[in-house]
């Protein structure tokens, strides 16, 4: 777990005090100073801390309220994991809309950040699945919001970053599926061109499609990666499902960042190979295929005390061979080297929030060993690149772009101002709207 | 089907413990004072798979109210299966040396409020035969300590009358259960910083259902409790009296 009150990249660092949430029909508590809520702390860089304020832990608000089992329709309270929706409706033949890499995130965190996964071309945002939810204000007011119910409140919340007040509970619409197995099919590719021909080809019959890049390589090798495309599997009731298998965990946070030059490449390479032929077919389970990170608990102390930074940035279909090649090159040659990068075409379905990060493109995920100014010069050149393709980086995993860019990247950011709760702030929200 | 009665089913162990019982699909009734909690509880309860929730509002302390409860409970499910009691608080030790009065009531919500309960439902147990009756209790009640005897005190008096009523109850069929968790991290215990030895409500709820499940007398949860409470429990007093514990 990590600790309450850190954020999943662990940098930067927050002073804040913590107020546990349980009674969703409480009214929010009196602070001093201003609130944000925080779920499980998956947010990468600071949109997730208050430095200075006050958290509202709300994922101890962590109750169902009800499940139609035949209409997949589902509410449940805030604070409740995906990991708890996936375990309560997957035996029952239902499963999420969409879900980010990782299942330990609250549905408000999901609603906050308008979470998008490997099926954004088919399915869009997270957002697009939420029928409604309540909103609660510091001024004690409700709101149910939905399209049709406060639309204005409903697209200022989803992808809000937690700004617009309190969410206490959400009703999601689940999608059918026959039980836990996918279908996968791998490939390798040799650059990002074979991506591109790979991604057009799959996405119209695969719902899920992502690949991995190694970011190491240069020359020849610049943008191999492997792409994976799958779809929810027949039932195949001859297989058992998995028992749940025992978590490791990293026990301790490595005194130095155990990622450093010499380890990427190896792993990149290692990874590049791990699959003799170009092409495999595989029926497996769903959790490895979505969340193959979550089996290491706390995987992000192997970065060392000064922690790391994500940047996923996307940029427009017109320049996005270009562009993503400057920027894996711009990577390449900096050394930072990122162990887990991914690459995947948005689709053209239009986000329902106003600060909503996912747009019609090519979207890359990176992560960053915090080595300080260097790693930040690094991202403020990939700023450049993405800026200057009229792109833009994902809030709920940074923690240092620049307010100019912020406010180009979310030109909607000062109408949405107008929603912000007058209690609630965050760290991110001060460094960007300053 | 399993039928589930829990007394203070709101605190952070009683619920925990509700859902693995409601996942097996069991019958429950809660039981606690706030019913706007009861309500959500058994909502949250239903979804994950529980036959059927009944609850019911109680304050403990209020004894003449227990045979009536008790009574709605068996015209409800019939028979019980775990009657869990779950109940209590944390009383500051400073502010009970202070107080006569606060420091009988925390007795009475941490130990008498037990026995009254277990003492008017044991004749229905003997009744039906079978059945498990699962007490809560704590390792503070091994060996009164200075930082917090009050609590520890009245958890003594649950574990003694526990273990009597064990004796009892094994000629007739009835399990009594005695749980002894350590720390826990729940909302009565937000104040302390916590360490290595602090469990999650989740990891002594798996505990209590299999102690429950396997027909145990006494338990420690997590177990490592039970070597440290020996340890504690054989310091000489000559030695116990110069430490803080």
């Amino acid at each position: 777990m990590s600790k309450i009150g850190e954020s999943w990249g662990r940098y930067p660092n927050a002073n804040q005090t913590v107020v546990v949430l349980t009674n969703r029909h409480a009214d929010l508590p009196a602070a001093t100073g201003s609130v944000l809520p925080y779920g499980n702390g998956r947010s990468y860089g600071d949109s997730c801390l208050n430095d200075g304020g006050t958290l509202l832990h709300a994922r101890p608000m962590d109750r169902f309220i009800r499940f139609d089992t035949q209409t997949g329709v589902l509410e449940c309270e805030a604070g409740v994991l995906f990991s708890e929706i996936l375990d309560l409706v997957v035996p029952q033949g239902w499963f999420l809309p969409v879900t980010p890499g990782t299942k330990f995130v609250t549905v408000g965190g999901a609603i906050a950040n308008d979470v998008h996964g490997k099926n954004h071309h088919k399915a869009g945002t997270f957002g697009q699945h939420v029928l409604e939810f309540e909103l609660l204000r510091s001024d004690g007011s409700r709101r149910i919001c939905s399209p049709q119910q406060h639309p204005e409140w409903f697209a200022a919340t989803i992808g809000g970053l937690g700004l617009t007040g309190l969410v206490t509970r959400a009703t999601i619409q689940l999608r059918r599926v026959a039980g836990p197995w996918m279908s996968a099919e791998v490939y390798r590719f040799h650059n990002l061109r074979e991506f591109f021909q790979l991604s057009q080809a799959s996405d119209r019959d695969y719902e899920y499609t992502v690949a991995w890049i190694d970011c190491a390589s240069q020359g020849k090798a610049l943008g191999r990666g492997i792409f994976t495309r799958a779809n929810h599997a027949p039932a195949h009731p001859d297989r058992r499902p998995h028992a749940p298998s025992r978590r490791v965990r990293v026990p301790v946070t490595s005194p130095v960042s155990l990622i450093n030059p010499l380890s990427l490449r190896a792993f990149n390479t290692l990874y590049y190979h791990r699959q003799r032929e170009s092409v495999s077919h595989l029926t497996m389970h769903f959790e490895p295929h979505f969340y193959p990170l979550d089996g290491i608990g706390d995987w992000n102390r192997i970065y060392g005390p000064r922690g790391f930074m994500q940047y996923q940035c996307v940029v427009p279909p017109s320049v996005s061979l270009d562009c993503m090649e400057t920027l894996v090159k711009t990577i390449a040659a900096s050394g930072e080297g990122s162990f887990l990068a991914v690459l995947k075409q948005f689709g053209d379905i239009t986000s329902p929030g106003m600060l909503s990060f996912p747009r019609p493109g090519t979207t890359l995920a990176l992560d960053f060993p915090n080595r300080g100014p260097g790693t930040l010069a690094l991202l403020d050149r990939l700023d450049d690149i993405v800026g200057a393709a009229g792109g833009a980086v994902y809030p709920a995993k940074d923690a240092r772009m620049p307010a100019r860019y912020f406010k180009q990247y979310f030109p909607a950011w000062e109408s949405f101002s107008h929603y912000i709760d007058p209690k609630f702030s965050s760290s991110l929200w001060r460094r960007v709207s300053e | 089907m399993q039928k589930v009665v829990i007394i203070g089913a709101t605190s952070a162990i009683a619920e925990s413990t509700a859902r693995l019982y409601a996942a097996r699909g069991a019958q429950l009734f809660l039981v606690a004072r706030n019913v706007m909690r009861l309500k959500d509880m058994a909502e949250d309860l239903r979804v994950r798979g529980a036959a059927d929730v009944f609850h019911a509002p109680l304050d403990v302390n209020d004894v003449q109210d227990h045979a009536h409860l008790l009574e709605q409970i068996w015209t409800s499910l019939g028979h019980v299966d775990v009657l869990l009691v779950a109940h209590g608080t944390l009383p500051d030790q400073a502010q009970c040396e202070a107080s006569v009065e606060l420091a009988l009531k925390e007795f009475a919500t941490n130990g008498t409020s037990t026995i009254a309960l277990v003492t008017a439902v044991v004749p229905r147990f003997e009744a039906q035969q079978k059945g498990v009756i699962a007490v809560i209790s704590s390792v503070a009640g091994d060996r009164g300590r200075q930082s917090n005897y009050l609590y520890g005190s009245a958890k003594a008096a649950i574990t003694a009358f526990s273990s009597g009523l064990r004796q009892r109850l094994a000629k007739v069929g009835v399990n009594v259960l005695t749980i002894k968790p350590g720390f826990v991290d729940t909302p009565m215990t937000r104040g302390f910083k916590k360490g290595a030895l602090w469990a999650k409500p989740d990891t002594v709820a798996k505990g209590i259902v299999r102690a429950a499940d396997r027909g145990r007398s006494v338990v420690y949860l997590p177990g490592f409790w039970l070597l440290i409470m020996l340890i504690i429990r054989h310091i000489p007093e000559f030695v116990f009296k110069r430490i803080k514990l």
